[in-house]
């Protein structure tokens, strides 16, 4: 019976989870109610997994009005392959979450905070498995409220600042989008995707449709963060909470690229998106240009998460590259680095987390020399670095290979240098950390461990198994290459 | 088609160009959301009057009419209010807190204060 | 034993005697003694796949698959073998070198070099067993990433900043040229398998093939082709055991093992040959042979005339194997072997002179051949090595190279080899000759005062080896034979 009822239960125990939380009103029953969740969650998707394996698309109707009149949930490879990975973050992020949190928000607004994690969630996951356009826009807005909720959270006041930027350019976003729903509707009068994908290669191409199709790109973009449309991503990673950065670095940024995949492959078509419209030279530039500027950024700053923060505009770059290229191949490497950078960006950042809340400071110069003192924590640091930079035997050198075989397959030279030149600088600023950390003679303004707080086991445990899982991916990539090349076949050749 | 006919077209464009003008170029953090509720209005205003069929009437089942707009788009945006509204919520709650830890909402002298 | 397990055996070896070494960090006896073991037992488990190949039976070992086309795969053939012998036998009078040295220089962190020196070998294991592009350079970066440690190992300002060029070189060339050229080669022909014969079938278009070839031989660092040859006076700042290392047992060769070997079993020397012009090999080694051996002429520091002097060997090499024929080839890859021990005793003897005397410029060795006979004596043995005068080994290999050159009638390539010779001769007996016939000039003079007798154990070894293998040659030979398909 649970069966058939998953892909509603995926999104609706989060949902209801969330006012229990705001109910509990204690802070440790909160984050325990909070992973016990999210472990549920892993395990429906899991489920969700096995079926799809199966059944090859799983459709279910909310409150059995059948599509297209009623709402309709549409699971295929993509989804859950999307929903495993949302779901891993979090279980991962959230084992070591309690002293973090505690450190870092008011004691008498924890609760709150899990609540609005909990809302994140629900949008997130509601976002993956939704399969009608309007319904993609509510569950936007739930995820992207809740962040800012979330963001504004921080310490620094200037994460205040940093959550208003990110409302204003993700309202504009969202409204984007619901302008290009609504298009959409005006041409076709549906609202199920799959419905909207069919009507439209019947109607022609009418202005209103190229209109529809540009709003949503920008709207998307700004949410994904796709350079030029970035500006909210590095201060709202620097100074929310560090537990949000980490969260927000795996999740929200892939599941939106989920969103543009969803919308150019399933909505509009192959062949409308790519070479009716031939946009995709304009994101071959935007590609290229994030990845140059994040990765040249990266290398000017102080801040370890701002760093951390260019570092993730460049790695949408490669995923918008690998869609760009527009070849099956490009595709299945986007598809692979997806899941790839959700867990390196996630491990840097549950590092750097660490070294935050031991030694309560965020700067590269005041961290000489702690290597020393924290081994633990930077030998796995070095692990997740090795994997952005690409290091064989690491996941990342597999995201890597693959774009650049799709590179060159497709005749684009020019990536190819583009992608080996951000990995050089890639090097330089890990390198910079890793040099400052091991290194650089402990001076007076070195920070030093703060023995108050309690060592955070839990979030040890979580850099283990996320350090494991990127040197997994390197060597054993059944998984996620087998996967990925199956979605990108089927998306291409629907 | 004429000018005329397609004027409510014309109000969303003004509407969305105003609001979206006021987000940009405003400094006040307040007039922003201000700006992103005339803008997110114009949007509404481009669903409904999509919406409406000519001699129909309002949406609510009854036994004289026969010809109703479509409802949809009024359902639609509903929800869109109700997520407009929280947004600006959302924004008024952390331009209060913004003002507490800042002492101003005026957004030139916030990027001063934070270099 | 099973032949795959050996090859096992030999990769895992130096990893178990990293947690022996990290044991016993406390006694260091023990932990010297566990090196030593170690190190003997690595030979002993090389030396056992020797017989195999020598008749023409070359083990595998296929680990996994990671995605398709890429897998980890083991193979031993000739080329590699040679390679594994030397590395792990050096490691052996490597370690007994170090441990004099180290411990006569009062050096700190003597754990972590024993360490990493252990897991650099390893990757050396690696790189020489190889059977594919992609098992190459999973190697080849944890070499890099292993020996960096130890070039940094005195952590003053000038080892980090020397560290940073060796990193920044090595890694940026290899990311860079060498993997995309895997990622190329793979794109046009579907495998990177080494295969006889090479993987190239003909159709490529010439042009396509030398822009290939040039990128892999600049995207291999290690082989120190100018102008990526930066990386090497730089690192010798680190203690001379790792400049020993680096250039002799372990990194350099590396470099040009691996362009050798991807001559060979890539391109294949009968492609080149027959269809595309590679001249502009000969011609970038040729030019880095002459002015490395000029800068080498004018260094008074002397591990910066050795770091130099060894610039130009590997371009012999270089040189050797793009004139492509079989005799030329058995030169280059006898001078691999041959390079190696020569120059490792003249970094001992170099070592040796600055632990006794604190001397590191050659203008100061006037009359040490007095004071240090031994270490001396090994050092003008290692010389007429590099210069090529028999009875030292160093002959053999310049003999073959030349005869190569001659039999094209290249003679570009032979008059590099005269010139050379003579700049060679002309930086290297100018020191034997003010070691031995000149006064030291200093007063009171001690007379016979040599350094510990792991160091002058160990140089002297080398040494005497570099003689032994002049008379017998066979077993090299018959590897060397076995590698290039015809009988020298």
């Amino acid at each position: 019976m649970i069966i058939s009822q998953l892909p509603v239960l995926q999104v609706i125990l989060p949902l209801a989870a969330a006012p229990l939380c705001a109910i509990l009103h204690h802070r440790i029953l909160a984050w325990a109610l909070t992973l016990l969740v999210s472990l549920i969650s892993l395990c429906f998707s899991y489920m969700l997994l096995n079926q799809v394996l199966i059944e090859d698309t799983i459709t279910y109707a909310m409150g059995g009005w059948v599509a297209p009149w009623g709402i309709e949930y549409y699971i295929d490879k993509l989804t859950a392959y999307m929903l495993l990975i949302v779901n891993g973050i979090t279980v991962l992020v959230l084992l070591g979450a309690r002293e973090i949190v505690e450190s870092d928000i008011a004691s008498d607004r924890i609760y709150l905070f899990y609540t609005a994690f909990l809302l994140n969630l629900t949008g997130l996951l509601g976002v993956i498995t939704t399969g009608d356009a309007f319904n993609l826009f509510v569950f936007i807005e739930i995820a992207s409220l809740s962040s800012y909720a979330m963001i504004s959270l921080g310490r620094d006041k200037r994460s205040l600042y940093a959550a208003f930027k990110y409302l204003i350019f993700g309202t504009v976003g969202a409204s984007f989008i619901l302008i290009s729903v609504g298009l959409l509707y005006v041409v076709t009068g549906t609202l199920n995707i799959a419905d909207l994908s069919q009507q439209l290669t019947n109607t022609e191409n009418t202005p209103t449709i190229t209109t529809a199709f540009v709003f949503f790109i920008i709207g998307i973009g700004i949410k994904a963060a796709i350079f030029p449309l970035h500006l909210w991503l590095p201060d709202a990673y620097t100074y929310s909470p560090s537990i949000v950065s980490t969260f927000l670095a795996g999740t929200t940024t892939k599941v939106f690229i989920y969103v543009l995949i969803r919308f150019i492959y399933s909505l509009y078509g192959y062949e409308f998106s790519f070479f009716t419209e031939s946009f995709h030279y304009l994101l071959m530039l935007s590609a290229s240009g994030a990845i140059l500027y994040g990765s040249y950024l990266a290398i000017k700053q102080d801040s370890l998460k701002r760093i951390l923060a260019y570092s993730s505009i460049a790695q949408i770059g490669y995923m918008v590259l690998g869609i760009a290229l527009i070849t099956e191949l490009g595709l299945m490497a986007s598809l692979v680095h997806i899941l790839n950078h959700a867990f390196i960006k996630v491990g840097l950042f549950l590092a750097v987390t660490a070294i935050i809340y031991s030694y309560n400071t965020d700067s590269i110069e005041k961290l000489a020399g702690i290597a020393k003192t924290s081994p633990f924590i930077f030998a796995l640091f070095i692990i997740s670095g090795l994997s952005l930079i690409g290091a064989p035997l690491t996941s990342g050198f597999i995201s890597k290979w693959y774009l650049i075989k799709a590179s060159l397959e497709a005749d684009y030279w020019i990536f190819v240098s583009i992608i080996v030149i951000s990995s050089v600088m890639a090097i330089i600023y890990i390198g910079r950390i890793i040099e400052t950390a091991y290194f650089k003679p402990s001076v007076k303004q070195t920070a030093t461990l703060d023995l108050d707080k309690k060592r955070p086991y839990l979030l040890f445990l979580s850099l283990v198994v996320i350090s494991f899982i990127n040197i997994y991916f390197g060597i054993e990539t059944s998984l996620n290459v087998d996967m990925a090349s199956q979605i990108a076949n089927e998306l291409i050749n629907k | 088609m004429d000018i005329l006919s397609s004027f409510n077209y014309w109000v969303v464009i003004i509407l969305m160009m105003i609001g979206f003008y006021i987000i940009i170029a405003n400094n006040n953090l307040v007039k922003k959301i201000i700006g992103i509720n005339i803008f997110q209005t114009s949007i509404f205003i481009m669903f409904i009057s999509m919406g409406k069929v000519v001699d129909g009437t309002a949406p609510i089942l009854n036994d004289l009419n026969t010809l109703y707009s479509s409802p949809l788009p009024h359902v639609l945006i509903l929800t869109a209010i109700v997520v407009g509204i929280s947004t600006t919520a959302l924004g008024l709650a952390i331009i209060i807190r913004i003002h507490t830890a800042f002492g101003t909402i005026e957004d030139d002298k916030i990027q001063q204060e934070i270099k | 034993m099973n032949s795959q397990l050996l090859i096992l055996a030999a990769l895992l070896l130096p990893v178990v005697g990293v947690l022996f070494i990290s044991l016993t960090k406390k006694n260091i006896n023990l932990r010297e003694t566990s090196t030593l073991i170690v190190s003997m037992a690595l030979i002993y488990v090389v030396y056992s796949l020797l017989p195999d190949v020598l008749n023409g039976v070359y083990p595998e070992l296929y680990l996994f698959n990671v995605t398709s086309g890429l897998s980890i795969h083991f193979q031993i053939e000739p080329l590699g073998m040679l390679f594994a012998c030397v590395a792990s036998f050096l490691w052996f009078i490597n370690s007994i070198y170090s441990i004099g040295y180290m411990r006569t220089n009062e050096y700190k962190n003597q754990t972590r070099f024993y360490i990493y020196f252990a897991l650099a070998i390893s990757s050396t294991i690696g790189i020489a067993f190889s059977a594919n592009l992609f098992t190459l350079f999973i190697f080849y970066e944890f070499l890099t990433l292993t020996t960096y440690p130890l070039v940094t190992h005195k952590e003053t300002d000038e080892a980090k900043r020397a560290g940073r060029i060796y990193l920044g070189i090595l890694l940026a060339t290899s990311i860079c040229l060498f993997l995309p050229a895997i990622i190329w080669t793979y794109h046009l022909t579907g495998t990177i398998n080494f295969t006889p014969g090479g993987v190239f079938d003909g159709h490529q278009e010439p042009t396509v093939i030398v822009i290939l070839l040039i990128i892999f031989v600049y995207g291999i660092g290690k082989a120190a082709l100018m102008p990526v040859h930066r990386w090497l006076p730089s690192a010798m700042v680190a203690p001379t055991p790792v400049s020993a290392l680096l250039h002799a047992v372990a990194v350099v060769k590396a470099g040009v093992f691996s362009v050798v070997k991807i001559i060979i079993y890539i391109f294949s020397p009968a492609l080149l040959s027959d269809t595309i012009d590679v001249n502009i090999l000969l011609y970038l080694a040729g030019t880095t042979i002459l002015i490395a051996s000029i800068i080498a002429l004018r260094s008074d520091n002397l591990k910066r005339r050795l770091a130099y002097s060894t610039i130009s060997q590997l371009s012999y090499v270089i040189l050797a194997t793009a004139l492509l024929v079989p005799i030329s080839i058995a030169g280059a890859v006898l001078h691999i072997l041959v390079h190696a021990f020569g120059k490792i005793t003249l970094f001992f003897a170099a070592g040796s002179i600055y632990t006794t005397t604190k001397k590191t410029e050659v203008s100061q060795l006037n009359g040490i051949g007095k004071s240090m006979p031994w270490t001396m004596l090994a050092f003008a043995i290692g010389s007429l090595s590099m210069i090529g005068i028999p009875p030292t080994a160093g002959f053999l290999s310049k003999w073959f190279i030349l005869q190569g050159a001659l039999n094209i009638q290249s003679w570009f390539a032979v008059s590099i080899i005269v010139i050379s010779t003579l700049l060679n001769a002309a930086y290297f007996l100018p020191i034997i000759y003010i070691a031995f016939f000149r006064d030291s000039g200093i007063k009171n003079d001690q007379g016979y005062h040599e350094s510990p007798f792991p160091i002058v154990f160990a140089v002297f070894s080398t040494a005497c080896i570099t003689v032994i293998l002049f008379f017998f040659p066979e077993i090299p030979l018959q590897l060397i034979r076995l590698l290039i398909g015809a009988d020298i």
